[in-house]
């Protein structure tokens, strides 16, 4: 009965929410730099070009993988499609100081900040790390993957050519 | 339920109101709806010679569903969780079905604003932090509301008041508290570009629970406090945090008035391709909870990690993980990592990466006082004779070519048993270990990676080896089959194989992951907190879904 009820609250919220989908606008939260300031998710900006939005954290063994693999294509990537990588740490309290050092150490070349609380891995609803978003022009999401394994980089590069030749991405 | 009629009305009313406000800007913004889902479930095979405990019901699953509404500056959602009946290694008052999780949040440029359950971080969260750790079956989510709010830039206030959950209800003591968060830079020296930053922050906390004890007079209202303060210059970044609460008798601290302090400090340096960490931390009577007769993994207040590596690969991940001794510790920890260039002799084509850390856990030192209330007395600066943990280790990855990359790991422990699981009679293990990973590629899309790991030791159940081959099949499959085999058991009769064979597919948001196998007992530890998972033999399942 209870969950009935709530999604007699939701129903009608969704209906004029659907007609127009195209894909998720990516929530505005506060985040952290890596020298202490906060930054607005709504800074997130490259001039109508796609961006990666990619969670991980120093103590997570295929995130890492992820970020060195894509490192290495990165000025490739950049070059060919104008696409921005941005690395969002979940360390908490335990870790956070490490992970400047640790980008340092890698030499990563990502706008990277720090989502202490997992204030924004809660909005976006993600269950584990790593995870990746693709966003458009508009700054919408408009694919996410789970998990790493070895290649991913080489299928998430395909949609960011699709996306910056203004296709749709249809997977 | 004790949520279902008040949840339901909450949301119906919210819900109203977000449908009559939203529509005023229906044409600027979208309502959207996404959540996330995950079940785990367990069927338990009889298997006496690992010590499996004997499962009724059988199958055994967690499961648990969020929703997540937004529309322009309003939000609310819930989070449906059921434990039918709750899977081995989690708290077994994990009983039953119910919504422990539903908010609604109003946000402009300067405020926020949320009623119902929130999730909450003062500074590094010494003394406070709500947080949810759904592996660990840890969610110590506030129930209450909470204002954040912004009147110049660099300046932030937090305002709340609040109950914790536990488990299905609520946890007895009230929580007031605020914090203030000074970006001093931003705040006095606006349009000007320093080379030095200054972050301060200061917060407040006090728990209100009243006093039933026939024989102590308990505080009512406890008080703690926090100061931190972060100078950021070029490459280098200091931190220190403190924390100071007044006397608070509890079933941890075995009834003492004492005072308790906290203070974490640390340090680095970094500059591309090299960093250190340097920091220092000492915990004293410092376990706060909001119900002072709480024990185990339940109604913590503060987080207080380990201040040691956090390990992941299996053998130095479970068998003997440190976990914080909230009420007593000294400890350091120093990180060195760097690149050797590529190009260079021992760089090779990608250059070559290599960590080297310290850490080390000692007890307080402690000498009687004479008023026993007060528990003990203890030199803030003097660091206790008694080891808790040590871990010395040095990590090497390489990456050889398009096809080769491999990690060696060679570590040394030493881990005091008695104290940091709380028994008695197992003394302190002296553990060398060697991890090996090599992962050879064949082409873009398969991939074959091979571990192996090493734990020799005379104490406990001796030693331990560990295998590991993983096939994947980018981006959608993999499978993977492991051997933990405890070859240095002094009875021969448990030098056992604890051999799994797992299997996933994944695919945009979603995960489906099968496993058949035996479990070792182990400790699975996420932050500073960790849970004890016994042994086990049977299929398990696990599916995630993020929409």
């Amino acid at each position: 009965m209870k969950y009935f009820a709530v999604l007699l609250f939701l129903l009608p919220s969704l209906s004029f929410g659907q007609a127009k989908e195209k894909g998720r606008d990516f929530p505005i939260t506060q985040l952290k730099t890596l020298d202490g300031q906060t930054i607005s998710t709504s800074d997130f900006n490259n001039d109508g070009k796609p961006i990666i939005v990619s969670f991980w954290a120093t103590w997570c063994k295929p995130c890492v993988n992820e970020l060195t693999n894509m490192a290495e294509l990165y000025d490739e990537w950049k070059e060919k499609t104008g696409v921005k990588i941005i690395a969002i740490s979940i360390d908490d309290a335990r870790n956070m100081t490490k992970v400047a050092p640790f980008v340092n150490g890698k030499g990563w070349d990502y706008d990277v900040y720090l989502d202490p609380n997992s204030d924004l891995k809660r909005v976006l609803n993600i269950n584990l790390i790593p995870h990746t978003f693709l966003l458009n022009a508009d700054k919408q999401i408009v694919w996410q993957h789970n998990s790493y394994t070895e290649g991913d980089e080489f299928k998430l590069f395909e949609l960011v050519k699709q996306l910056a030749e203004g296709k749709v991405i249809a997977e | 339920m004790s949520y279902s009629l008040k949840t339901v009305l909450a949301l119906l009313f919210f819900g109203g109101l977000l449908n009559s406000l939203s529509s005023q800007n229906i044409l600027t913004d979208q309502a959207e709806l996404h959540g996330n889902f995950q079940l785990d479930a367990q069927y338990y095979n009889i298997d006496t010679l690992i010590g499996a405990p004997i499962v009724p019901e059988k199958i055994l699953s967690n499961g648990f569903m969020n929703l997540w509404y937004t529309k322009g500056n309003f939000s609310a959602g819930i989070r449906y969780e059921n434990y039918l009946n709750v899977m081995q290694g989690f708290d077994s008052r994990f009983k039953g079905s119910g919504i422990p999780f539903r908010f609604a949040t109003y946000t402009n440029d300067k405020l926020e604003a949320t009623v119902g359950n929130f999730y909450e971080q003062f500074g590094g969260g010494l003394i406070l932090r709500a947080y949810e750790e759904r592996g660990l079956g840890f969610d110590n989510v506030l129930d209450g509301a909470r204002v954040k709010y912004e009147p110049i830039q660099g300046l932030v206030i937090k305002a709340l008041v609040a109950r914790q959950r536990a488990f299905f209800s609520l946890s007895p003591g009230i929580l007031r508290g605020t914090d203030l968060e000074l970006n001093v830079n931003d705040v006095f020296f606006s349009g000007k570009q320093f080379k030095t930053r200054v972050v301060m922050g200061a917060s407040a906390l006090s728990r209100y629970q009243d006093d039933q004890d026939p024989v102590y007079n308990l505080p009512e209202n406890v008080a703690a406090f926090g100061g931190r303060l972060n100078v950021i210059r070029g490459k280098f970044n200091v931190a220190a945090e403190y924390g100071y609460k007044i006397n608070d008798p509890s079933a941890t601290n075995k009834l003492i008035y004492r005072p308790g302090q906290a203070l974490n400090l640390s340090a680095t340096y970094s500059t591309k391709g090299f960093g250190i960490l340097v920091s220092a931390k000492r915990l004293d009577n410092f376990d706060f909870r909001s119900d002072r007769a709480a024990t185990g993994n339940a109604n913590n207040i503060n987080f207080l990690p380990a201040a040691t590596r956090q390990h992941t690969y299996n053998l130095p991940a479970t068998i003997y993980p440190y976990a914080t001794q909230p009420n007593g510790e000294m400890g350091y920890q120093v990180e060195l990592s760097w690149k050797i260039k590529k190009g260079s002799l021992l760089g090779g084509k990608y250059g070559t990466e290599i960590t080297i850390n310290a850490s080390g856990t000692n007890g307080l030192d402690k000498s009687p006082v004479e008023n026993d209330t007060l528990g003990y007395e203890s030199a803030f600066f003097k660091v206790g004779k008694e080891v808790y943990f040590r871990d010395y280790h040095i990590e090497i990855h390489k990456k050889f070519n398009k096809s080769w990359k491999s990690t060696l790991m060679l570590l040394y422990w030493v881990y005091n048993k008695d104290v940091v699981q709380g028994l008695k009679g197992f003394g302190t293990i002296y553990a060398p270990m060697a991890v090996l990973d090599v992962a050879y590629k064949i082409n873009d899309k398969n991939t074959i990676r091979i571990e192996a790991q090493s734990l020799l030791t005379k104490q406990d159940e001796g030693s331990w080896a560990m295998g590991l081959i993983e096939y994947t099949y980018s981006p959608n499959w993999f499978v993977a089959i492991v051997d933990q085999y405890n070859f240095g058991n002094q009875i021969e009769d448990k030098r056992i194989h604890y051999l799994t064979l797992n299997a996933g597919f994944m695919r945009k948001g979603n995960r489906i992951m099968v496993g058949y196998g035996r479990q070792r007992a182990g400790i699975f530890c996420v932050g500073g907190v960790c849970r004890n998972v016994p042994a086990s033999n049977g299929l398990t399942i696990s599916i995630l879904s993020s929409f």
